[in-house]
């Protein structure tokens, strides 16, 4: 029987085997940040040990940095955050972006940027979205503290073998369809929980014309869909990105790794344990209006009825929902308003996901009494976008243009949402409190975040004109 | 790590479904460097009011949930964010034990790191659990992981499966850390022979 690509860079990487199942796997790349650090670096200090392999290690700050002037970080207790990082990094001999750099960033849009993620690897940070390095065929996932201190001190981790899932999205992407519509299309329909315990890996029609920037926002939300990691096989647009980054292989190593990645894919006959299909031709822009990422559906859609529940417990799980964000059920979703807007975070906070955005908003205004924002992923797309003129459009459209961080997808920093406020969203989780306490989060694509700026409510994107380019 | 072999103790229902980690602990209090005094943020935002004050409805908040060392949860529990935090404030709390139809991965691989024992049961049983307790017919629960089996205070026992490896560090209250460098030689044996790209900087 053949093998799946995720057993094939698993099989790569176990440095020992234990009888009992456990398999220590050897951990190519470590992204660090500043909130689930600290107590790794102090639990190292206290047995007087070091950082295995700095140069495998990578750090740099975006949850708690202040996104108007990222260096005025006016919370004590975040400031102390922060530097600790910076003296940790020192110590440890870890190389860090920090605020100064031109590559700081969101850590999951960083380590693509600079080349550090790379197919074939396996990618460890403590943070759930470490997912999205899988769409370059590596084996990425996040950890706890505990084991980003394990990985610090050993490079490696323990590990039990996860299940395989494989996820066939058949179709082409319609104008107005984005790979967020097709992730969170693909949430709402079998459930938060359905991948627990699994590794996916997405295959079909639809990702050979996938951009690797679209891969990734599919890949970063595999842990709202429950799994472990998410990944997509490498191909010619996988080497194509990578090739030329400031960390990828040169010269002969580059030709030697190419010849490796080519051989990275799921065989004719391998089996997942689970295997579905995904039709995407008939989706629609998504909205969530609940307080789980599976709680949503079409922008034309209504707001379910409790009642209309298949079991007590999604009956409950409904009420519960729609009471936190303050919506009536058979409320039109295009008849929500929304006070806010926040265009960024890992899932979207990217150059085509600002260009996206931008091209919906070109020429037009944001509504009264909404607040729009867009926060790029990193200094580098913050950049890209400005030569572009892309900030002078949302400016113009009135739009604030902040600097890099995870900002108002987590509301760590300063940018909250009052509560009983509404948000239209490009990131990807909206439980209760998430944006600010009392805030109430819909996730979207960033067309649609864009276009819910412009209308003052959900809209669908379908229906805007817009200007040379298909959303 | 503390051991645990067996523990005895109150138990407390939670019938919500997905409760993610931004629910047991909330991120205005993940900034600390420090990795302990999280109990009292332990589900802020549920436990109490905007103004400080106790929300009484809240499972942790009445007086039959008082004490409680063992959580009776319900299905994908601890899902979402990494955050170890989480379960900093669940053993912080004093919780001990956490059961569930389903368990999130992290959520599930961080319990075990911090001396927290997560159990997954069938679903039916854990509502039938839910319903007597809630009906009054049992407090406590002693919880065998050497044997692995639950058993109630009106005696219902109820068999778990636990991973091997983490049931023998767990009870033996082991530090992976210190396991891993048992392994120093493979570890050193597998970096002489990576490919390049594994590591070129």
């Amino acid at each position: 029987m053949g093998k799946t690509l995720f057993q094939k860079i698993w099989d790569a990487h176990v440095v020992k085997q234990l009888e009992d199942g456990q398999a220590l796997l050897y951990i190519d790349l470590h992204l660090v940040h500043e909130v689930t650090s600290p107590q790794a670096f102090a639990g190292l200090r206290f047995a007087n040990r070091s950082v295995r392999q700095p140069t495998q290690t990578y750090a740099t700050m975006d949850h708690n940095v202040p996104t108007v002037n990222p260096s005025d970080v006016r919370d004590a207790i975040a400031k102390k955050q922060i530097e600790t990082l910076m003296e940790n990094c020192r110590d440890f001999n870890v190389s860090l972006a920090d605020l100064d750099s031109p590559h700081q960033g969101i850590v999951h849009v960083i380590g693509p940027e600079l080349g550090l993620t790379l197919p074939g690897k396996t990618i460890v940070c403590g943070d759930s979205h470490t997912s999205t390095h899988g769409a370059f065929g590596a084996l990425a996932f996040g950890i706890g503290t505990s084991e980003v201190e394990h990985v610090l001190a050993t490079q490696c981790l323990w590990q039990t073998h996860p299940k395989t899932m494989r996820v066939q999205l058949n179709g082409s992407l319609k104008p107005g369809i984005t790979a967020k519509d097709v992730i969170l299309g693909l949430i709402a329909k079998y459930g938060v929980n359905f991948g627990t315990g699994h590794v996916i890996e997405y295959a079909g029609t639809l990702i050979p014309s996938l951009s690797m920037e679209q891969r990734m926002t599919i890949c970063n939300m595999s842990i709202e869909f429950g799994a472990r990691a998410g990944l997509i096989a490498p191909d010619e647009t996988t080497i194509e990105y990578v090739k030329g980054r400031a960390h990828a292989p040169q010269g002969e190593a580059w030709e030697a790794a190419v010849a490796e990645w080519k051989e990275l894919r799921s065989d004719a006959d391998a089996q997942f344990d689970v295997d579905i299909v995904f039709d995407i031709d008939d989706l629609e822009p998504q909205v969530t209006w609940g307080t789980n990422p599976g709680q949503g559906g079409s922008v034309n859609g209504f707001v379910p009825n409790p009642a209309d529940a298949k079991s007590d417990v999604e009956r409950r799980a409904i009420a519960q929902a729609l009471e936190y964000m303050g919506l009536e059920p058979g409320t039109r979703i295009s008849d929500i308003p929304i006070q806010h807007v926040f265009i960024g975070s890992c899932t979207n906070a990217r150059i085509e996901d600002l260009r996206l955005a931008a091209a919906v908003v070109k020429g037009r205004k944001v509504a009264d009494g909404v607040h729009a924002m867009v926060v790029p992923g990193s200094k580098q797309v913050k950049q890209q976008a400005e030569a572009e003129g892309l900030d002078k459009i949302f400016k113009e459209a009135g739009f604030e243009w902040r600097e890099p961080g995870c900002s108002m997808c987590l509301g760590m920093n300063p940018d909250i949402i009052p509560a009983g406020e509404r948000s239209a969203s490009t990131s990807n989780r909206n439980f209760e409190g998430r944006q600010g306490r009392g805030a109430r989060t819909h996730l979207v694509s960033p067309a649609m975040a864009a276009a819910a700026a412009i209308a003052g409510h959900f809209v669908d994107v379908r229906t805007f004109e817009v200007e040379g380019v298909t959303a | 790590m503390e051991p645990l072999v067996k523990h005895e103790g109150k138990v407390v229902c939670m019938n919500r479904v997905n409760v993610d980690t931004d629910q047991i602990i909330p991120k205005q209090f993940l900034k600390r460097i420090e990795r302990d005094g999280f109990g009292e943020f332990l589900f802020y935002d549920w436990r109490y009011e905007p103004n400080g004050n106790p929300r009484p409805s809240f499972e942790l908040n009445t007086e039959r949930a008082q004490g409680a060392s063992i959580l009776l949860a319900d299905a994908n529990f601890g899902c979402g964010s990494s955050r170890e935090h989480a379960v900093w404030a669940l053993q912080d709390y004093g919780f001990r034990v956490v059961i569930a139809p389903s368990i999130a991965d992290i959520f599930f691989n961080n319990c075990f790191k911090n001396g927290v024992l997560p159990i997954v049961i069938d679903q039916q049983v854990r509502n039938e659990l839910a319903q007597s307790h809630e009906r009054g017919e049992w407090e406590r629960m002693t919880v065998n992981l050497a044997d692995q089996v639950l058993e109630t205070d009106h005696g219902q026992r109820i068999a778990f499966d636990v991973d091997s490896h983490k049931k023998y560090m767990l009870m033996n209250g082991l530090d992976d850390i210190g396991l891993t460098l048992q392994y120093q030689a493979e570890i050193e044996a597998y970096e002489a022979k990576r490919k390049a790209y594994q590591f070129v900087y």
